[in-house]
């Protein structure tokens, strides 16, 4: 599991030196990780673990959003990890139970565990819906119909400045949204 | 939205840079500042003896104190900013400044007393102390936790009252240059307890403020 945990921080100092690809190979391959984490968790707690991919967006929108506290000297499998306990945490907070996290949640290595199917949930889409106008706009042109921003400028004749500024706004909102909800 | 969506459009926002969590803490407490110290210019300003006063040891001992409150808390603070960040190693930081008291208390306590000791802790400010030092810190309470927002801390109680301590600190900074009362036994009382009261409201605000 070092060479993977390796594998990780160096494709998120490619992603903050500018590399958009390595940056997306980065989140599909913690994806999974976070994923059986927070069935585990789930688990533990006694809840269903079909609230897992909720959970996964949220610590996926974290580790975006706080990514510039990641110290590219530090490796990053730890840094990823802590922010998923305190997601985890505070999912588990918000549905009334409580709280004993393992430690080893997120560190475990699960050789045997199947990657599971990429899930769609409720939390984001209906967050998504009270955002402003122009910010979901962008947001599903990007998500859901896969459009660049360019081609997302062109659709809403927008400037492609004005569309990198409503997709981070969007997504800071949808996770401030999320965590106060 | 499925996952994957997400993570194309996580991917889709990677050429935004955020400023690192230190230089936001540095500009909110640039902003806060002027506040705080307009509080001092009105309501208190720099006692008139200053001048004589840098010419004793405790005077100036004030200041070294309340920086050495300040400094290491930012430094923690920031520290602490970072999610997988452990308070093991860096707590002593935050025990210089008693430290440097309790020398302080030591050397006066072998001098011959200018003051019975009673006077010298009540001292003729401790009303005052008690009630400056939280007054101006306010303003910098709120730059620091509005810095340190960006971050993400895993534990925003603890991170909340860093916030405290160091706007305590850099207020105490400034409230020291007015206040008379120069006795080490003086500081380690009242400073100790208006800092106290800043710090338990910056952990109160921290705990719901600086959850990310």
């Amino acid at each position: 599991m070092r060479g993977r945990e390796d594998e990780w921080t160096d494709l998120m100092r490619s992603a903050m030196a500018g590399d958009d690809a390595a940056y997306h190979r980065l989140l599909k391959a913690v994806t999974p990780v976070l994923r059986a984490a927070a069935r585990r968790g789930l688990a533990r707690a006694g809840q269903p673990p079909d609230q897992a991919e909720d959970i996964v967006q949220e610590i996926l929108l974290a580790v975006h959003l706080k990514r510039h506290t990641w110290d590219s000297e530090a490796p990053f499998a730890p840094w990823l990890f802590a922010i998923g306990r305190n997601k985890l945490i505070d999912a588990l907070r918000r549905r009334g139970r409580r709280v004993f996290v393992n430690i080893d949640d997120f560190a475990e290595t699960l050789p045997g565990e199947a990657p599971q199917e990429t899930a769609s949930t409720g939390e984001v889409t209906a967050q998504l819906n009270t955002l402003p106008q122009r910010q979901r706009d962008v947001l599903q042109s990007i998500a859901v119909d896969s459009a660049s921003i360019k081609d997302t400028a062109t659709k809403f004749s927008m400037s492609e400045g004005a569309v990198r500024v409503a997709l981070h706004r969007g997504l800071a909102a949808l996770t401030a949204k999320l965590r106060d909800h | 939205m499925d996952t994957d969506q997400l993570i194309r459009t996580l991917a889709a926002d990677n050429p935004h840079r955020a400023p690192r969590v230190g230089a936001m803490l540095t500009m909110a407490l640039l902003v806060a500042a002027p506040l705080s110290i307009l509080i001092f210019a009105t309501f208190l300003g720099v006692r008139p003896d200053v001048m004589t006063a840098m010419h004793n040891p405790f005077f100036d001992m004030k200041f070294a104190v309340t920086l050495s409150l300040a400094i290491p808390a930012i430094i923690v603070s920031l520290h602490l900013s970072r999610p997988e960040a452990l308070m093991r190693g860096w707590g002593w930081l935050l025990l210089l400044p008693v430290g440097l008291l309790a020398v302080a208390i030591g050397s006066e306590a072998m001098m011959a007393p200018a003051m019975p000791m009673t006077m010298r802790l009540v001292g003729k400010n401790s009303r005052w102390c008690m009630l400056a030092i939280p007054a101006m810190s306010l303003p910098l309470l709120a730059g620091a936790l509005f810095g340190l927002r960006h971050g993400a801390p895993s534990r925003p109680v603890l991170a909340g009252a860093l916030a405290g301590l160091l706007s305590a600190g850099l207020a105490a900074t400034l409230y020291a240059s007015h206040c008379t009362d120069d006795s080490p036994l003086f500081v380690a009382t009242w400073y100790t307890i208006a800092t106290a009261v800043v710090t338990a409201i910056g952990a109160a605000v921290g705990s719901k403020a600086l959850r990310y």
